[in-house]
């Protein structure tokens, strides 16, 4: 994909390097500035590997001062901030610029306070998702929103990209969860938005912050909502001939009134991929795989379940499987969440994001093949059904720059596909840079304007994660 | 009388707000009037209403999405959705029994305000549930965000943000809501005689529980009549075994807190509509009504706090989180007690409280809304302006220059 293009670095900052750090160099401990080329280069790109620019520096400061006095002095300066979690963007909003210093929050990891009675918990935004769960899962608690990069994704990137995951079909996303932040804005004033209360006082600036991409300022605090455990829950498996009865399938169930925790598809080639990686016991023989969830006591789980396979059974299902023990639940959900790290082992992939209405699936499912076959390529499509969030993985070889651009294209055309059929271009992995300039696919002009004015509100010099979300020729006339 | 401007369709809607804003003439949003007299007064002499944009323009049960033009009476979205056994699963309020209007509530004004109810606890608000807008912003530009389907992280989220802005940052003409199935069973299960502190407590066990209770609200003593006894109500939804499981778990699970009875269905929903409505403080309609967002364990301690001060009858929903507060409608309505008591409990972090009914001479000069911090004012102030600079579309709604 070398066809994104970056902001031209600013010459004079480039210039100035040298005092940029030794100024940095003054607020924090040597420990927390990275400024050597080969550190750097741990942070020159993110998910979206096939782009990478090294930043000026780099800072990992360790408390919300630290880095209020960072964006104070950045400011002062002119520099450009890139915000920067765990680095997993898939669609490039962690990518530094060349004229810019990383604030990274990866040594803000406190708990700061578990709150069960208010089902809530306080932590730093440098706490891996996952580590929120395992906090308060010995006592039954969890936190909803399950990236598959949940092992190392932190809550903040998880703000900054309002990050979904396959249990958000019952529980919501990153924003249905998120009840207040600490954030640093960009001339370094601290902001307390929320708390362990519902609805945040004025202007629902929360629900503007969640999914901003880094662009509005720095969290480093945020106080979640946390959830009792449901009894027990079962994944299960069903394995139909073709995507098409399997699409059908996820509609009837809804249309039905019953909305599981979460309704996984993958199509034959998703299935060969991860079942070789898990061994899942996916079913091989089949050309698309539903994982449907139910929670509750046993008794609740069988009540439904026989609902959901009579459902299945009109619509051509050939396997059923549930998982019997706490192992086999693993195995099926290590297959789905490593789906992507499992395709990364037999091709490179660029993975889509895009969302269609749920009655479009067979429609969007058999058009989107047309498109990659009609590039020579393969797609591997593992995606969240239940809300019709698709993950096309395009396969391709990036040391082949005709291929890299194919697969680009295609991947493109698909976008476009979602945003026709009355769908968006992103459900949980954000815009970052890779969907920049299709922004313009679903927005016009004023939609644009509009996000953009609310945007300057935060950050009127545009130094925060510039060259992202809005299209690059847009955003630089703002 | 305002003179009231009737655009029948989107665009001129965008016409009129041009024209307005040429003239520097500032104008009063309204949709069914029933809810007015919530925020501050409006500075403006004609009213711009939605009620000629009715109509749902979508809906597609087994994708869970309805679409409606925001003039639509909300009746008719809840009758609609009933036909194919689905809601609104947020709940949202009916202010006419609080205001004393009888106007038809629109699905607008339920986005515009954020209005949600009793599950709002369980399953999220009204801003958790609209996932689509079109809007005529104060430039008189139609606007969109969202769209029509579940998951949707294109761009900054101005739904959100449009959400409960009360009208301050543009008209809508259509929302997109997600919608829920119905629950084929209800069943509320009810504590009988607890204090305000026990009663949070076995809120909170229950809602710490796994039965995913949908309801969880505390009418206190004394409260609709001074020989009412105290009510703590917990609602389960569901299928009819499923519910009948967790009823019987959950009343387990509270014995310590007393005996549980299963309340007759009709006498539950009427109860939770009223909880919904807040409807036992509508009486009597001279008294100020405030409503207060708390952490929810903290509730009995807030109201406590704003007893020791001045006379005042409360119950409790979401758990504890939601106070709702009637006071004597004198001095200050009681904004300073209310208020203190919140920053007594824990600072800006532990809650917010909003005058939800007063007179208007006394909406003019009390907060309405809590005060924000410099910061935060200064950016809902900055936002106000990139949506609407010369605060033509119901201007100070919110707060002075909001």
């Amino acid at each position: 994909m070398s066809g994104i293009v970056f902001p031209t670095p600013d010459e004079t900052i480039l210039a100035r390097r040298a005092d940029i750090i030794a100024g940095l160099a003054k607020l924090v401990p040597p420990e927390c500035l990275v400024t050597s080329e080969d550190e750097r280069r741990a942070f020159e790109t993110d998910g979206l590997m096939s782009y990478r620019r090294l930043p000026l520096a780099v800072v990992l400061p360790r408390s919300t001062e630290e880095v209020a006095a960072v964006m104070r002095y950045l400011h002062q300066e002119g520099v450009k901030v890139v915000a920067r979690g765990a680095g997993t963007s898939l669609a490039g909003g962690a990518i530094p610029l060349e004229d810019s210093v990383i604030i990274g929050v990866g040594k803000m990891r406190r708990i700061l306070d578990v709150d069960y009675a208010n089902r809530a918990i306080k932590v730093e935004t440098g706490c891996t998702n996952l580590s929120i769960t395992d906090m308060v899962a010995p006592d039954g608690f969890f936190y909803a929103p399950d990236p598959s990069s949940q092992l190392a994704c932190t809550i903040a990137g998880n703000i900054g990209m309002n990050s979904g995951g396959a249990h958000c079909l019952k529980y919501g996303v990153t924003t249905n969860n998120v009840l207040g932040v600490k954030m640093v804005l960009v001339d370094g004033t601290i902001v307390d938005i929320g708390g362990a209360h519902l609805d945040a006082a004025g202007l629902d600036l929360l629900g503007l912050i969640v999914g901003s991409e880094g662009q509005l300022g720095i969290v480093t605090e945020a106080t979640l909502r946390i959830l009792r455990s449901a009894e027990s829950a079962r994944p299960v498996l069903f394995g139909f001939p073709t995507s098409e009865e399997a699409g059908a399938c996820v509609a009837a169930i809804i249309g039905a009134g019953i909305v599981p925790v979460a309704i996984e598809f993958m199509d034959k080639p998703a299935i060969e991929i991860c079942e070789a990686f898990a061994h899942a016991g996916y079913p091989l023989d089949a050309g698309a795989l539903l994982i449907i969830e139910v929670e509750g006591s046993a008794a609740e789980i069988d009540a439904e379940l026989v609902r959901i396979i009579e459902i299945a059974k009109s619509h051509g299902v050939t396997t059923v499987k549930e998982s019997k023990s706490a192992m086999e639940t693993a195995a099926i959900w290590k297959g789905r969440k490593s789906a992507f790290g499992a395709t990364g082992r037999i091709a490179d992939y660029i993975c889509m994001d895009g969302v269609i209405p749920t009655g479009r699936l067979p429609y969007v499912l058999h058009r989107l093949q047309e498109i990659v076959t009609s590039y020579g390529l393969r797609v591997a499509n593992v995606f969240h059904a239940g809300d019709g969030n698709l993950h096309p993985l395009i396969l391709y070889n990036c040391n082949d720059p005709e291929e890299q651009k194919k697969a680009e294209a295609a991947g493109e055309d698909i976008l476009k596909l979602c945003v026709e059929v009355g769908g968006c271009l992103t459900g949980e992995h954000g815009v970052g840079i890779e969907k920049r300039e299709l922004m313009n696919v679903q927005f016009n002009a004023e939609d644009l304007a509009q996000q953009m004015r609310a945007r300057a509100v935060f950050d009127e010099g545009w130094l925060l994660n510039r060259g992202k979300v809005f299209p690059l020729a847009a955003a630089e006339a703002a | 009388m305002r003179e009231i401007l009737s655009p029948v369709n989107e665009a001129e809607t965008a016409e009129m707000i041009r024209e307005a804003r040429a003239a520097r003439r500032p104008i009063m949003i309204e949709g069914g009037d029933t809810r007015s007299g919530l925020g501050r007064p409006i500075a403006a002499d004609r009213i711009l209403s939605t009620r000629k944009l009715t109509g749902i323009t979508l809906y597609e049960p087994a994708e869970l999405v309805i679409s409606a033009r925001a003039g639509t009476p909300l009746a008719e979205i809840e009758n609609t959705l009933r036909a194919k056994n689905q809601r609104l699963a947020f709940e949202p309020m009916d202010h006419r029994a609080l205001f004393g209007t009888d106007g038809m509530p629109t699905i607008g004004a339920v986005a515009a305000c954020n209005i949600s109810g009793p599950r709002r606890i369980q399953t999220g608000a009204a801003r958790d549930h609209l996932i689509g807008i079109r809007m005529v912003n104060g430039f008189g530009e139609i606007v969109k965000s969202g769209g029509r389907v579940m998951k949707n992280v294109t761009g900054l989220d101005l739904v959100k943000l449009c959400c409960g802005a009360h009208g301050t940052l543009g008209v809508f003409t259509e929302v997109t809501f997600k919608v829920l199935p119905e629950p084929e069973t209800t069943s509320t299960l009810a504590l009988h005689g607890l204090d305000d502190s026990k009663a949070i407590a076995a809120l909170s066990a229950g809602l710490t529980s796994p039965f995913q209770i949908t309801g969880a609200a505390h009418l206190p003593a004394g409260l609709e009549s001074p020989e009412a006894e105290a009510l703590t109500l917990l609602r389960l939804e569901g299928a009819p075994s499923s519910v009948d499981y967790r009823a019987s778990a959950l009343a387990k699970l509270l014995e310590a807190f007393g005996t549980t009875a299963v309340l007759a269905p009709d006498r539950a929903t009427k109860l939770w509509s009223a909880v919904r409505d807040a409807h036992p403080l509508a009486e009597p309609r001279d008294a100020a009504i405030w409503r207060l967002s708390v952490a929810p364990s903290r509730g009995p301690a807030i109201v406590a706090t704003v007893k020791r001060k001045l006379a005042a009858r409360a119950f409790y929903d979401w758990g504890g989180g939601l106070v709702w507060l009637a006071v004597a409608a004198e001095g200050d309505a009681g904004a300073a007690a209310v208020r203190d008591a919140l920053a007594e409990a824990g600072g800006s972090e532990s809650g917010h409280a909003t005058l939800i009914r007063a007179a208007e001479e006394m909406r003019g000069r009390i907060n309405v809304f809590q005060p924000l911090a410099a910061p935060l004012m200064q950016i809902s102030q900055g936002i106000k302006a990139s949506f609407d600079p010369d605060h033509i579309l119901n201007p100070g709604r919110m707060y002075a220059g909001v």
